[in-house]
């Protein structure tokens, strides 16, 4: 039998700005029929053009320059276009990152649905039973009123099942995905994942699936390969790659996430310095070398071969000189787990919030953003914001800083000094004690000016710093977020995304702030960067004693960074506790779904899946809001009556099962 | 908000760019400026407008101005280059020098609807309520008339002058104006740096001028290009009905109006040199525009 | 579904309402405030002091200002438009008249225009980079800021003089049939149609262009599904809605160069009737046709609105409680 996709030497180059970039440099690969296999590597590597170019379907300024491609046997490249469709009609299928933009936005999802099979010559009323079939093995329930609906009346997580289902209605070979679940949330992704999971096995289709998230590979795929500036730098058994790495990037990649645990307490997290190399230029040696710790002269000059580096057989290979060596890495830097403290060591409380709740009022309908949240977070401490969609995170960090003001009856403390809503209204004083790190560097930065006076700004605004003792302060500080001085005069499209985010950093301490909103601080940015930024994150408050204010949906980089913990679900506070005690449980329902859902390497948790998609704040559920998915849920009272946020020590859920049995899953 | 912002793959082209510092950014620009054929097509026509209007009066053969009765209506020719019209001054030099007026009248109006558009953009859209609901109107009430018939009727309502024609045109470009520089302005609005700024404690004026304005200056700039076309459009035709600029002017599109009532009579030759003179300005200026545009896609 | 669409309508119409109103404000500062005193602007300046009282009397501009809104806004919604002051008769009829012509030309235009820039800007789409899109989108960019009356001296000047195929003024003969109606409307509609093509044809290509890069496309081409299906179902769908608005917002743009055009090819149209007025002076008759020509445009923009509401399930209101 063929193999479902087999790539053989492949080469892509884009045309921009007039010249002719390589971005893929002689890839080669197969998947065997029904095999998975997971493509990862961060952004700039080349793993979403390699999907459109094996699908023939790269954007116009992309060509392929060498090597080929066969699909269930037949060589791609050599095609008519007849044919190609043929193969398109039967044997491949891709799902795209954003399912809003992947459906035609003017044609209903059962028309839609439809063409897959009139295309196959299946009879309409056929096609249509297919089709609503087909909807129901993805865990669509209403398939009829879904058929009947245009794309943007779907949720994301809809709308991406939809797709899907769409994908795999002709029984493909092959079923393509790029990074099908990055747009989604975590309890929604774990679903879709299942749904892919179970349909691929039960079709027999082979998988090819591109993502920058290591532990959605690891839980679909059985092989892996490493993708790194164009190049396939290692690939093997999904299991001997992650367990025993056998390239430098590899290694380094699964290292710098801070999994399994790890505390800021517990040291810094591993980074890789350095660059990725500009598309385009060429390289004599390895394309690693420049950023790798086992580099030598050899590495430079030679550019290495693949070669198998599996002591178990299975076909490990590795793009390295000296794979064999790449296991001596982890050695230097292992650390020493210290045992966490269950509760912070008790501090000042720098921060109260009592009862904050906000409502937004739009086309008539007021939508409950937040409601009655209440908080303490103390002196150098960090509260880790947690929830999905729609729970509030975000409107509780804008009421923070002033951004938006909120209902009356709440309050806000700083130093046991209440707050006005508005940041107009606040003191210059009170505004420079809370500031904050966006998501986005592109957006937070302005692009019009230059590092230098982006951060002056600051310093003279929020420090009242004036000519040379300012000067002095933007040194320091540079040295602080450790930006070397080079980039002053650069602006912000000038400098990679972790060099912004450095840039950001240092604004928000300019006026030494008392806490520090850092709102998906690294979410834009690639895990090798990430990990530099937690580090500096971690150092800052280490030595200034800064609180922060930390969302993410990412539990890990939580983990790591907080101190305490909220977990929030439709506005409404669902969990607040200790860190570690929130982590460990006993916890809220939701709490442990969420937990649950993330697919990190080595999962310590047991898996449970919530059904159905979040409400809408609009109109949200009676009683308790998590109780349209709640897997525990105990009866009538759920419905009805919303449950206190039940107070243990300093610990807090808010649920009607008594704290003694909420362990017991 | 959502776990949505886990992008780390934009799409393909994305691929070109990834985490990395991109140095040689800053002359792309230029680059693209610089071999793009629509803008030096329409530099240069602009520019040879811009010398005749300058130096065209020093250099004429003819005196623009002077009528010779003996020689009305003559044929292109040897003696004049484009003959000669109903008063039997040199169409050549009447050309010529026929393009200063209205590259007065026009770049004034354009500035001045370009200052008050500019910032009743940036006021609208970073202000928001009252200012721009405002606004907002306004511009619904002038877009649903047709430029020509608002100066029509503002020009026999306040009386014809060349000034009236600046100022009319001005201010009804600067709602138009406005219109683009707001649209440009809400998106810049919901970019975080503008809430950073707001947490400094920045005023509105800071805000709007020093933090917003240097990021939409590249669409101020190609829509007033754009306007430029137009006002030149439009003073053309309101001086081809009578109520731009006034004669004895060389105008072009008053030459045409006074000429071509003979036109059936086979004299082509007085109206046809006017009409490709204001045809090559305004492409000119349009090339010039789209040239920009593009560079500044880039 | 119905609600949603009750609600839609009254909220759009309402702000039709209020742009109209607020056309009229302006309408009347400028045909009845802004000139001062009428009278004297009428009669001129060597009028006798007392005729010109008398003159402002008789037409009622002596009057407070909100007064006079008032009496002639109260006489539009009675059908009422005021007297030509030029005419001594009442106004309406002639801009009823004078508006069905100009109807007639802004028709054959639209027919023209419409479906040749359309067509165009997605063949230019379609083949981008190519010869014939550079052709396409370069006379585009071009004619669409030339001047009516330049491209009107072109076409009287070709057609009519040295080739003599078409006639050179568009008012046809007492009693003349359709076609030769027609024939007539044809050298007035081509300064028109030049002038639409560019920015319509424009919004077409861009609209294609975007959409053959959209990952629905992409969605479509995996499916196997033919070009020409792929091209009409999902590109062109998407492509060509923003165009409906388009295409609507045009209609002052064209009534702009009706006033031109009418005046060159001697039609009498709502264009030459506005020029008249403004020529003479003849502020009832001015303010009448302005306003006129407005409400057309209004009117306009709520049909495409609706029209692109009804194609584009995006924009569809929604279904409340």
């Amino acid at each position: 039998m063929n193999a479902a996709l087999s790539i053989e030497g492949l080469e892509v180059a884009y045309r921009a700005r007039g010249r002719e970039q390589r971005v893929l440099g002689g890839v080669s690969f197969t998947i065997p029929p029904g095999g998975s296999y997971g493509l990862v590597g961060e952004s700039g590597c080349g793993k979403s053009t390699l999907a459109l170019a094996a699908l023939g379907i790269l954007p116009r300024a992309g060509r392929i320059t060498a090597g080929n491609i066969r699909i269930a046997g037949e060589d791609l490249l050599a095609l008519d276009a007849g044919a190609l469709r043929r193969l398109r009609a039967r044997q491949v299928s891709m799902v795209f990152q954003e399912p809003a933009r992947a459906l035609n936005p003017t044609l209903t999802i059962g028309r839609q649905m439809a063409e897959t099979y009139e295309i196959l010559g299946v009879p309409r009323a056929e096609g249509e039973a297919h089709a609503a079939a087909m909807l129901g093995r993805v865990h669509i329930a209403a398939a009829s009123r879904v058929m009947a609906s245009y794309p943007h009346q779907l949720s994301g997580g809809q709308q991406q099942r939809v797709l899907i289902a769409m994908a795999l209605a002709k029984e493909p070979a092959l079923l393509v995905l790029d990074e099908p679940t990055s747009g989604l949330d975590a309890t929604v992704e774990a679903e879709v994942l299942d749904v892919i999971a179970t349909l691929r096995r039960e079709l027999g289709t082979a998988l090819l699936l591109i993502s920058h998230n290591l532990g959605v590979v690891e839980r679909m795929c059985e092989r892996v390969g490493v993708l790194y500036a164009g190049m396939l730098v290692e690939e093997g058994p999904t299991e001997a790659l992650f367990a025993d790495p056998r390239h430098p990037y590899t290694h380094g990649l699964l290292r710098c996430l801070p999994a399994a645990g790890r505390r800021k307490a517990q040291g810094r997290l591993e980074t890789i310095p350095g660059f990725l190399p500009a598309p385009g230029r060429r390289i004599t040696g390895c394309v690693f070398a420049k950023r790798c710790r086992l580099a030598d002269a050899r590495c430079h000059k030679e550019a290495p071969l693949a070669r198998d580096v599996g002591e178990h057989g299975g076909g490990h290979f590795s793009l390295c000189h000296y794979a064999e060596r790449v296991a001596d890495l982890s050695r230097e830097t292992s650390v020493e787990p210290s045992p966490a403290s269950d509760s912070p060591a008790p501090a000042k409380t720098e921060l109260e919030i009592e009862n904050l709740s906000k409502t937004y009022v739009t086309g008539g309908a007021h939508v409950r953003a937040l409601s009655g949240v209440s908080i303490v977070l103390g002196t150098g401490e960090t509260l880790g914001l947690v929830g999905e969609s729609g729970s509030g995170k975000t409107t509780l960090a804008r009421l923070l800083l002033g951004l938006t003001a909120p209902d009356a009856g709440g309050s806000i403390r700083l130093d046991g000094t209440r707050l006005e809503g508005a940041a107009s209204g606040r003191s210059q004083a009170a505004r420079k004690a809370l500031q904050i790190v966006f998501q986005n560097p592109d957006s937070a930065l302005n692009r019009a000016h230059t590092v230098r006076y982006l951060i002056s700004r600051a310093l003279g605004r929020l420090g009242g710093f004036r000519g040379v003792r300012r000067e002095q302060r933007l040194r320091e500080l540079l040295a602080a977020v450790r930006l070397e001085p080079q980039y002053l005069d650069r602006r912000p499209r000038q400098l990679s995304g972790g060099l912004k985010q450095r840039v950001a950093i240092a604004r928000a301490f300019a006026g030494e702030p008392r806490i520090v909103v850092c709102d998906e601080p690294t979410s834009a940015l690639d895990v090798s960067v990430q990990a530099a930024i937690l580090n500096l994150l971690a150092e800052l408050q280490r030595e200034r004693r800064t609180s922060y204010v930390f969302i993410s949906h990412d539990l890990g980089v939580v983990r790591y960074l907080a101190d305490r913990i909220a977990v929030l679900y439709l506005g409404r506070l669902m969990e607040f506790g200790p860190a570690e005690r929130v982590f460990r449980g006993p916890h809220h329902p939701y709490t442990e779904a969420l937990l649950s859902a993330v697919p990190a390497l080595r999962a310590e948790h047991a898996r449970i899946r919530l059904a159905g998609e979040i409400p809408s704040p609009v109109d949200p559920p009676s009683g308790c809001v998590f109780h349209t998915r709640c897997p525990r849920k105990l009866g009538r009272i759920c419905e009805r009556e919303e449950p206190p946020l039940e107070r243990m020590a300093d610990h807090a859920i808010r649920c009607h099962i008594p704290r003694a049995e909420l362990p017991a899953a | 908000m959502s776990a949505g912002t886990t992008t780390s793959d934009a799409g393909p082209l994305a691929e070109l760019t990834g985490d990395m510092p991109a140095e040689a950014e800053e002359p792309t620009r230029w680059a693209v400026l610089r071999r793009s054929g629509t803008f030096w097509s329409g530099t240069t026509i602009i520019g040879f407008w811009a010398l005749a209007a300058i130096f065209g009066p020093r250099v004429v053969p003819w005196d623009p101005y002077a009528t010779d009765l003996l020689h009305e209506l003559a044929p292109p020719s040897a003696v004049h280059w484009f003959g000669t019209d109903q008063l039997g001054r040199d169409i050549f030099s009447r050309v010529i020098v026929g393009s200063r007026d209205i590259l007065t009248i026009a770049p004034l109006a354009t500035l001045l609807g370009t200052i008050v558009g500019t910032t009743l953009g940036l006021a609208g859209g970073y202000l928001g309520g009252l200012v721009d609901t405002l606004l907002g109107r306004i511009i619904e009430v002038l877009i649903s008339l047709p430029l020509i018939i608002v100066a029509l009727l503002a020009l026999v309502a306040l009386g014809l002058s060349s000034v009236t024609v600046v100022i009319v045109i001005g201010l009804v470009f600067a709602p138009l104006i406005a219109r683009t520089v707001r649209a440009a302005v809400l998106g810049e609005r919901a970019l975080d740096y503008v809430a950073a700024a707001e947490l400094r404690g920045e005023s509105a004026l800071a805000i709007m001028f020093i933090e917003i304005m240097p990021n939409v200056m590249g669409p101020i700039l190609v829509e007033t290009t754009v306007r430029l076309g137009y006002a030149i459009f439009t003073v053309a035709s309101l001086s081809f009905l009578g109520f731009g600029i006034q004669p004895p002017s060389p105008d072009w599109g008053l030459a045409i109006a006074e000429n071509y009532g003979v036109i059936a009579g086979g004299y082509w030759w007085t109206v046809a040199f006017d009409a490709a003179a204001t045809a090559s300005l305004v492409v000119g200026v349009n090339l010039f525009a789209d040239g920009l545009h593009e560079a500044l896609a880039a | 579904m119905r609600s949603g669409w009750g609600a839609w309508f009254a909220r759009r119409i309402s702000l039709s309402l209020l742009t109209l109103f607020l056309l009229s404000l302006v309408v009347f500062a400028g045909g009845q405030l802004l000139p001062g005193n009428v009278g004297r602007t009428i009669l001129g300046p060597l009028a006798d002091a007392r005729a010109v009282a008398a003159l402002n009397h008789q037409l009622g501009v002596d009057r407070p200002a909100i007064v006079q809104y008032l009496g002639w806004i109260g006489g539009l919604l009675h059908g009422n438009m005021g007297e030509s002051l030029e005419f001594r008769s009442p106004v309406a009829p002639f801009i009823g008249a004078a508006l069905v012509k100009s109807l007639k030309l802004a028709a054959v235009a639209f027919m023209i225009v419409v479906p040749l820039s359309i067509g165009g800007g997605v063949v230019a789409a379609l083949k981008a980079g190519t010869a014939i899109d550079r052709t396409i989108s370069l006379a585009g960019l071009s004619l669409t800021i030339i001047p009516e009356f330049v491209s009107s001296i072109v076409v009287i000047l070709l057609f009519g003089i040295w080739l003599r195929i078409l006639p050179i003024s568009a008012s046809w003969p007492e009693g003349a049939g359709p076609l030769d109606q027609l024939r007539h409307l044809i050298p007035p509609a081509i300064p028109l149609v030049v002038i639409q093509f560019g920015y319509i044809a424009r919004m077409a290509r861009a609209g294609t262009i975007e959409a053959l890069e959209a990952d629905y496309t992409r969605t479509a081409i995996l499916k196997g599904l033919p070009r020409a299906l792929v091209v009409q179902r999902h590109v062109l769908r998407n492509a060509l809605l923003p165009t409906i608005t388009v295409i609507a917002t045009q209609t002052a743009y064209l009534v702009g160069g009706l006033v031109v055009v009418e005046t060159l090819f001697r039609y009498q149209g709502i264009g030459s009737l506005i020029l008249t007025a403004a020529r003479g002076k003849d502020f009832p008759m001015l303010e009448g046709g302005i306003l006129t020509v407005g409400a057309v445009y209004i009117g306009a923009t709520l049909i495409a609105d609706a029209l692109a509401v009804l194609v584009n399930p995006r924009l569809a209101p929604e279904m409340t409680g």
